[in-house]
């Protein structure tokens, strides 16, 4: 695979100008100076609230030094708390090209659309110079997530994406799972499935924190519509969700943030520390997909049953459908159809290998069905974290 | 973890039970991995069925991994749920005596 090698060495699959928002109040404009760029991979990204969260600075850090990322260029409104000076100076120290435009100081709208858009065109001509340079499957991160799932999910899409997850490790790769709060009743396994006793304690803290956190907010678990679709227990609707983690070790948990430190397979904690605050943990599927990318997801595998339709800024995302009938209903959507499993038309292992495949060729540049419709979604929002663990990085100690 | 014929998917080797693809209608005859059955009742797609006869208080494997214990016998081939398999996990969730269906 031919990627780009950015200054601090590490490689990313596309290159992306990525144009940040600071607080809600410069959303437009930072949206109106990428629109003239649409055919380029010209994104836009940000942060809407206007106080200051260190999640979303460092999720700020992490997302405009990703690999993916060759350039960045932050609107700010002038008056938010943004700490615009230290993302800025992150990017620079990164080796990146950076700009910061703040409203108020340029002169409104107009002037900072138009000193937006030649900072664009300029930045694209210097991007055509950033090096290729040959990527491995080692230094490959890939993220899971689910959503608009149905029936189907837990028995075509997710299986797939778990034997897809198997052979990626197999072949030296980084794999990042998430959705704690779908996984209670999968403990035993987790810390059966640990390279250390010590990791299986932090899966242990981890999940009784997602418990608790859920239980507070009222988050119901198994619901008489899952009996109906078929499902008889807890740990059965929570399996088809860990389907997605394959079978192999589990080498670690991280948090949003964290880029794991070695290949193999890691949960990635998305619920907050401390006491329950600022509403659900996360939002909807594009705020999960965010938080897999800040950890270096290169590529995101998005499985759904009932269509859902999203892409993401800054890293591709390679959607599989479970279900056959809605596979062809929203084809154009859909890169991979992991319903013909239930049609007998493919095998787990056939459908895993493909998505393989379709990660290479995503890898090798070839745009995915949400890439080719324009779909860039994101979205970030306050949250607050606890540096992970000692124990939750084993291979990182050695 | 391959199809048996149209209705059944096997999602792991070492299951004990299978998934209808394909729902299935009373008195329907059907080949389960070889054996033949007939369906002593309508099972809608996406439940469970026993891939083999199971004995009361077993574990019933989906995945790979444990789902849940049988609270009765099952033959090959028996629809498996809320009836006949509880949690492991939350006990009271079977609720045994009302959830058949």
């Amino acid at each position: 695979m031919q990627a780009y090698l950015r200054a601090d060495g590490r490689k990313g699959i596309r290159n992306v100008i990525a144009v940040v928002y600071l607080v809600e109040c410069a959303h437009h404009v930072a949206k109106q100076i990428a629109a003239p760029f649409e055919d380029n991979d010209v994104h836009v990204i940000g942060f809407s609230g206007c106080y200051p969260n260190t999640y979303a600075l460092e999720m700020m850090e992490s997302l405009c030094t990703h690999p993916n990322v060759g350039a960045v260029l932050l609107v700010s409104l002038g008056c938010e708390s943004f700490n615009r000076n230290q993302l800025a100076e992150t990017v620079r120290s990164s080796g990146r090209p950076v700009d910061v435009l703040v409203i108020q100081q340029t002169g409104g709208t107009r002037k900072t659309f138009e000193a937006g858009r030649e900072w664009i065109r300029s930045t694209l001509v210097d991007l055509e110079r950033v090096p290729r340079a040959e990527m491995g499957m080692h230094e490959l991160i890939v993220g899971t997530v689910c959503g608009g799932s149905d029936g189907t999910s837990g028995i075509s899409a997710n299986p797939a994406v778990g034997n897809a997850f198997d052979r990626l490790v197999n072949l030296g790769a980084t794999t990042i799972f998430e959705e704690t709060g779908e996984l209670i009743g999968c403990e035993q396994d987790m810390v059966r499935r640990a390279i250390t006793p010590e990791l299986g304690q932090e899966i242990l803290s981890c999940m009784a924190k997602t418990a608790n956190y859920y239980n507070i907010l009222g988050h119901g678990s198994f619901a008489v519509g899952n009996a109906e679709g078929g499902l008889t227990t807890l740990e059965e609707k929570s399996l088809g969700a860990y389907a997605k983690a394959g079978h192999g070790a589990l080498h670690g948990i991280i948090k949003p943030g964290d880029v794991p430190p070695n290949p193999g397979l890691y949960l990635l904690d998305v619920i907050p520390d401390g006491e329950v605050r600022f509403g659900f943990p996360n939002i909807n599927d594009t705020a999960e997909i965010g938080e897999l990318i800040a950890c270096g997801s290169h590529v995101i595998l998005f499985t759904t049953g009932r269509g859902s339709v999203v892409g993401s800024a800054i890293s591709p995302v390679i959607k599989i459908c479970g279900n056959p009938e809605t596979y062809r209903r929203m084809s154009d959507d859909m890169d991979v159809n992991a319903g013909r499993i239930l049609e007998g038309q493919g095998t787990i292992d056939e459908v895993g290998l493909e998505i393989v495949e379709r990660i290479r060729l995503t890898a090798e540049g070839e745009k995915t069905a949400s890439e080719s419709l324009g779909h860039r979604e994101f979205v970030l929002t306050y949250k607050s974290f606890e540096p992970i663990g000692p124990s939750c990085l084993p291979l990182a100690l050695a | 973890m391959q199809n048996s014929g149209q209705y059944f998917l096997r999602l792991s080797a070492s299951d004990n039970v299978l998934v209808v693809v394909k729902a299935i209608l009373e008195g329907q005859e059907l080949e389960l991995e070889g054996l033949k059955i007939t369906a002593s009742k309508t099972i809608p797609f996406g439940h469970k069925v026993a891939a083999r006869a199971l004995n009361a208080g077993e574990k019933i494997v989906k995945f790979g991994m444990p789902i849940g214990s049988t609270t009765a016998t099952i033959s090959a081939g028996e629809h498996v749920h809320t009836h006949n398999l509880q949690s492991d996990y939350i006990p009271s969730f079977g609720r045994p005596g009302e959830g058949g269906h």
